[in-house]
């Protein structure tokens, strides 16, 4: 279990850290030993399975929009509800600079604490959640702004006032409306993406991936249960739905993978920073030269492709 | 209602929408052993003849509540006679995950409905307009959303777009395709990019909802309409009636992601019953019909 090999990997780091400290010669032997051993665990890690990388997405201590935002943006302003309901805090975003230049960013937000998972309801938004994220793209339209979604999400919210409040129209007005857009969409999924839910706030000229982020019509949990009647059969499931980045690269739905540190993005975030700001300058720079009606044009022909 | 057909090849075509209707009302009723004849209602399982459900529109004599009916069934209740002329006839689900057994489950689907997939789409009249319709069948691995069933709505579209026609979308879908995993997803982006465009050069969409419209497809066309519709008791909704009690871990009030409720709740122009769809439907027609057609004299 990939959960296992990851607490060893700590344990050995924390008792080669420790070691490091005496002084050399009396631990030697010692430090090798470990040395090696952690060798062996990172090699492990790098052969991974399916269901191990759903683990990894999931991470509790996986980078999260927020502090995606922090690192690589400046000037971020917070653009907050609807405005024409509630607040949702499951959807996170505003205005923001890249490298200088304005950008429309946006995510959902699982939060980190239980207090703030709880007022995020786990990253599922409801209908004002996808209403405000149009809101906010719609005015990046506006303003000429790129606009990148930062997908991780267990999926919309199925609960009984998201139903009432249309979270159904409300999935597909994103879909028919980013799908028209003039501005370049850029969204990188970094955790999980599932269903409908991260398909809200994710039709795009180009999808990036991380590289142990899933992305797929539901959760590993979910499809087992409907295809098997067995959730505990998720491992199982997630072997077989094609929902690594490597997968959606072959399947044409990802454009590129972002490499990330060995055993998850938790183990190393700067790291990942570094490699998904070259990632997203990269990607954006595609669209210089492009005119608007191209860049509508190129998400159109992407997904009408698949 | 019936306009007259004048030629050998309209007969030729109204017959094969006709035997094809006929089957599909043989199959959409269950399989349960029953005199030949009958049909029982699932609702109330109280039978009778199939004559008087043919009248009915297959709405239970007794009970009143709604059978699903296939694809050709309903676009025979709603075209002119002689005037359907079907598209993408020839275009079948495929197994883009190569997923186990996906194939094998494909061939019985096909077996049991004699459809090729869970969506028929097609151009025809009604009370003389031309117009595309499309039609979800959830006879068909629940009409759930496939790359082919993604395709062929989208191609619907775009022959609507391109010959000026308005269009109908009656949708009846369970949700994704599991065994398409994220291809059945996208199908959602594709589909609603189509509508869109289509709107934008002006084109009129009519969405009817019938039992079930859920997941997938709620997410996406069927919620896009200018004018949205629904049958009288239909579930529709995202998330599944079942999936949203786990997660509030408390019962659904009675009624709940029926049709009823969604007129209540500002999600439907109006409730349309079987008997009255296609005067509802032409009527709607008329209203749109582009300017300079015949037609539009004032009283």
């Amino acid at each position: 279990m990939i959960k296992d090999i990851l607490s060893e990997l700590e344990r050995t780091e924390r008792e080669l850290g420790a070691l490091s400290e005496r002084k050399e010669g009396e631990s030697g032997e010692e430090m090798q030993r470990l040395g090696a051993s952690r060798e062996e665990l990172l090699q492990k890690l790098k052969r991974l399975e399916p269901g191990d990388r759903v683990f990894l997405a999931r991470h509790p201590k996986r980078p999260h929009v927020e502090d995606f935002i922090a690192a690589l943006f400046t000037d971020f302003f917070e653009q907050r509800g609807d405005h024409l309901f509630d607040e949702d805090r499951a959807v996170y975003g505003g205005i923001a600079r890249f490298h200088g230049q304005p950008v429309t960013v946006l995510g959902t937000r699982k939060g980190r604490t239980v207090q703030e998972n709880m007022e995020c309801n786990f990253g599922m938004p409801r209908p004002e959640g996808y209403r405000k994220a149009l809101r906010i793209m719609r005015q990046a339209e506006k303003f000429g702004r790129p606009i990148l979604s930062f997908i991780d999400t267990p999926g919309a919210y199925p609960g009984l006032e998201a139903e009432a409040h249309g979270q159904g129209e409300a999935i597909a007005k994103n879909l028919a409306v980013m799908s028209a857009f003039h501005v370049p969409i850029l969204s990188l999924v970094t955790g999980e993406g599932n269903s409908g839910g991260a398909l809200g706030i994710g039709v795009s000229n180009k999808i990036l991936m991380l590289e142990n982020a899933v992305y797929s019509v539901l959760s590993p949990e979910g499809f087992a249960t409907i295809l098997w009647k067995d959730a505990s059969l998720s491992g199982e499931a997630a072997k077989v739905m094609k929902l690594t980045a490597e997968d959606l690269l072959r399947a044409g739905v990802a454009d590129s993978v972002i490499p990330e540190p060995v055993g998850g993005a938790q183990r190393d975030p700067e790291q990942l920073y570094r490699s998904m700001d070259r990632a997203i300058s990269e990607a954006l720079s595609s669209f210089r030269g492009m005119s608007p009606s191209e860049i509508r044009e190129q998400r159109f022909e992407k997904y009408r492709a698949i | 209602m019936k306009s007259p057909i004048t030629s050998l090849y309209e007969l030729v075509k109204d017959r094969e929408l006709r035997n094809r209707a006929y089957k599909d009302t043989i199959s959409a009723s269950q399989s349960v052993k029953i005199p030949a004849g009958f049909i029982s209602c699932r609702k109330c399982s109280r039978r009778s003849l199939r004559s008087r459900w043919e009248e009915n529109f297959y709405i239970c004599p007794i009970c009143g509540s709604y059978s699903p009916i296939g694809a050709y069934y309903r676009l025979k209740l709603i075209l002119d006679p002689g005037s359907f002329h079907e598209l993408d006839k020839d275009l079948c689900a495929g197994d883009p995950l190569d997923f186990p057994d996906y194939e094998e489950k494909i061939a019985a689907q096909e077996k049991k409905t004699g459809l090729k997939e869970a969506v028929v789409s097609c151009y025809g009249k009604i009370g003389g307009i031309d117009l595309t319709a499309v039609v979800l069948d959830s006879r068909f691995f629940m009409g759930s959303m496939s790359r082919a069933v993604g395709e062929k709505v989208t191609r619907a579209v775009e022959h609507a777009d391109q010959k000026g026609q308005p269009l109908i979308i009656f949708s009846a879908s369970g949700g994704a395709r599991m065994q398409e995993g994220i291809y059945s997803l996208m199908q959602m982006a594709k589909t609603s990019a189509a509508i869109e465009r289509f709107s934008e050069h002006g084109g009129f969409y009519i969405s009817f909802l019938t039992h079930p419209t859920t997941g997938g497809v709620t997410a996406s066309f069927a919620t896009l309409g200018d004018i949205t519709l629904a049958e009288p008791g239909a579930l529709i909704g995202f998330a599944g009636p079942r999936v949203i009690e786990q997660t509030i871990n408390a019962k659904l009030p009675k009624g709940f992601q029926r049709s009823e409720y969604l007129l209540e709740h500002g999600f439907l122009d109006r409730i349309v019953e079987r008997r009255e769809m296609r005067e509802i439907l032409l009527r709607l027609l008329e209203l749109h019909r582009a300017e300079g057609a015949q037609g539009g004299e004032k009283a």
